[in-house]
């Protein structure tokens, strides 16, 4: 079968990580910032960075619709830590003027952890990651207060759910980019896989 | 599923002090003054402020020493927006910064902007919890920052002139740097750490990576879109916007514009959109009437 295509929404963060863990992960990366550029890949990875600047600049250059649009549809999509802020149905602290793509039901607390000083490395034990632990890169992380029936939650620290998925919806508070540890983007580019195997039959 | 605790989460750590300058990519850092700049700020797409009393371009025109900020001011401000506030510390004022770290804030610059309290030397970086911007105008000098800990590199550029060259000297020189080092064989690393004066595996690592091992941004003149893309084009991950959008006529609208131009670094149809109506821009300095008794770039070492 063909490589999938996976973008990575290149509004602002670090998007040079995903596009490197992504092609370890075997699968062909490029940044999308527009509208048609989001047209031509199978899936998306929403990157870490500031969730705030990421959705004032995605409705301002006119991606935030074509966004919703596309992940409603079934898009694999893939958020870390702003990414997964995100991906959420609800925010419990938004900024005024503050929009999700959303896709997942849930309800998340931006800056959960605290401001950098208490930014931290943990080992997390992610469903569906076999062998060791993933090393959790906690970055003024957002954590999720509590999800719906639809979601699964994937992993928690210290009490609070840290990766979550629903359907073809993907989301971490932490940072396996940042690691060198490829195993949640190479689960990531197996869900993209699936839905490209599943929508060609 | 489950709950992991069979090691103790760990902060302070070098991945979670560079991983943060990571996530502000791509973006702008802009200086504030007041908690409401701080708001318009990140209203307009910042993705961190620079908590700080005076600009640079004040900082100039009224002389003195320049200090660290009120923590009164520096509290106001982050009480009042979401994303990272940076704060400046004088290079080599350790206790300066040690208040910055106890009062929260995400990111120490140890910043020539202000007077140097150390002709020697600079922070021992590595001893803080909170990460640090370093300024540098050469490859020798950003690595001897990141020996010493900064977690985060900017050009220094000339900090309230509103003139850009000095910062595209500084990232060109950076970037020259680099690309020489990727043309070394083994046996010439060694020569060229001497030369450059920083560590040997430091240089060892650059030259493999053909980049930096923490984030670069630009900072020191900047002053409209056309300028942040321009850096972003030199290969700057990212720009500090000083005295060039709250010194100008329209604040909140200049701030802007700088975010849209500096996310379409290479588009020009795009930046010429963002550069349409600003209304004035800050008074620039030409930096080669500088005294070099004033040039900030020759503080630090």
């Amino acid at each position: 079968m063909n490589t999938p295509v996976i973008g990575v929404l290149a509004l602002q963060g670090d998007v040079r990580e995903h596009l490197i863990a992504l092609a370890a992960a075997d699968a062909v990366a490029r940044p999308v910032r527009r509208p048609e550029e989001l047209a031509e890949v199978d899936g998306l990875v929403l990157p870490g960075g500031e969730s705030t600047t990421i959705s004032k600049l995605a409705v301002l250059f006119g991606v935030m619709e074509p966004l919703r649009a596309r992940v409603r549809a079934g898009m694999p999509v893939y958020g870390t830590c702003a990414g997964l802020i995100l991906l959420a149905d609800k925010i419990l602290d938004p900024r005024s003027g503050q929009e999700t793509i959303g896709g997942i039901d849930m309800i998340v607390r931006r800056n959960a952890f605290g401001r950098q000083n208490e930014s931290f490395e943990a080992s997390v034990d992610v469903k569906g990651i076999t062998g060791d632990p993933v090393e959790g890169v906690f970055i003024r992380a957002p954590w999720v207060e509590s999800v719906g029936a639809g979601a699964e939650v994937l992993a928690e620290h210290d009490g609070h759910i840290v990766a979550v998925r629903q359907g073809n919806a993907l989301a971490t508070s932490f940072h396996p980019e940042l690691t060198g540890d490829h195993r949640v983007h190479a689960l990531f580019v197996d869900m993209v896989r699936g839905d490209r195997a599943a929508e060609s039959l | 599923m489950s709950t992991t605790e069979n090691q103790a989460p760990e902060t302070g750590t070098a991945r979670v002090k560079r991983g943060m300058a990571e996530q502000l990519k791509g973006g702008v850092i802009m200086d504030v003054v007041t908690p409401e700049q701080a708001k318009i700020a990140e209203d307009a797409g910042a993705v961190a402020v620079m908590a700080l009393e005076r600009v640079p371009a004040d900082i100039r025109k009224d002389g003195g020493v320049a200090r660290m900020s009120d923590p009164d001011m520096i509290e106001g401000i982050i009480d009042a927006v979401s994303i990272p506030v940076m704060a400046k510390s004088r290079i080599g004022h350790f206790v300066e910064a040690q208040v910055l770290q106890s009062l929260g804030v995400d990111y120490i610059d140890e910043s020539e902007v202000l007077t140097p309290a150390d002709e020697v030397n600079h922070s021992d970086k590595w001893s803080f919890t909170t990460p640090f911007v370093c300024g540098a105008t050469n490859l020798g000098e950003a690595l001897r920052r990141i020996a010493e800990g900064a977690a985060m590199i900017r050009s220094k550029g000339e900090a309230g002139t509103g003139n850009v060259v000095e910062a595209v000297r500084h990232l060109r020189q950076i970037k020259g740097d680099i690309a020489r080092l990727r043309g070394l064989d083994n046996h010439e690393l060694y020569a060229a750490a001497k030369e450059l004066r920083a560590p040997y595996e430091l240089v060892k690592e650059v030259a493999e990576l053909g980049k930096l091992p923490v984030v670069l941004f630009s900072a020191g003149g900047v002053a409209t879109p056309a300028d942040a893309a321009l850096m972003r084009q030199l290969g700057a991950e990212g720009v500090f916007v000083g005295s060039g959008i709250f010194k100008s006529g329209d604040p909140a609208k200049r701030a802007a514009a700088i975010v849209k131009a500096t996310t379409f670094y290479d588009d020009p149809k795009i930046i010429a959109d963002a550069s349409r109506n600003l209304g004035e821009a800050m008074v620039g300095i030409n930096c080669d009437t500088l005294p070099d008794t004033e040039r900030y770039a020759n503080r630090g070492w």
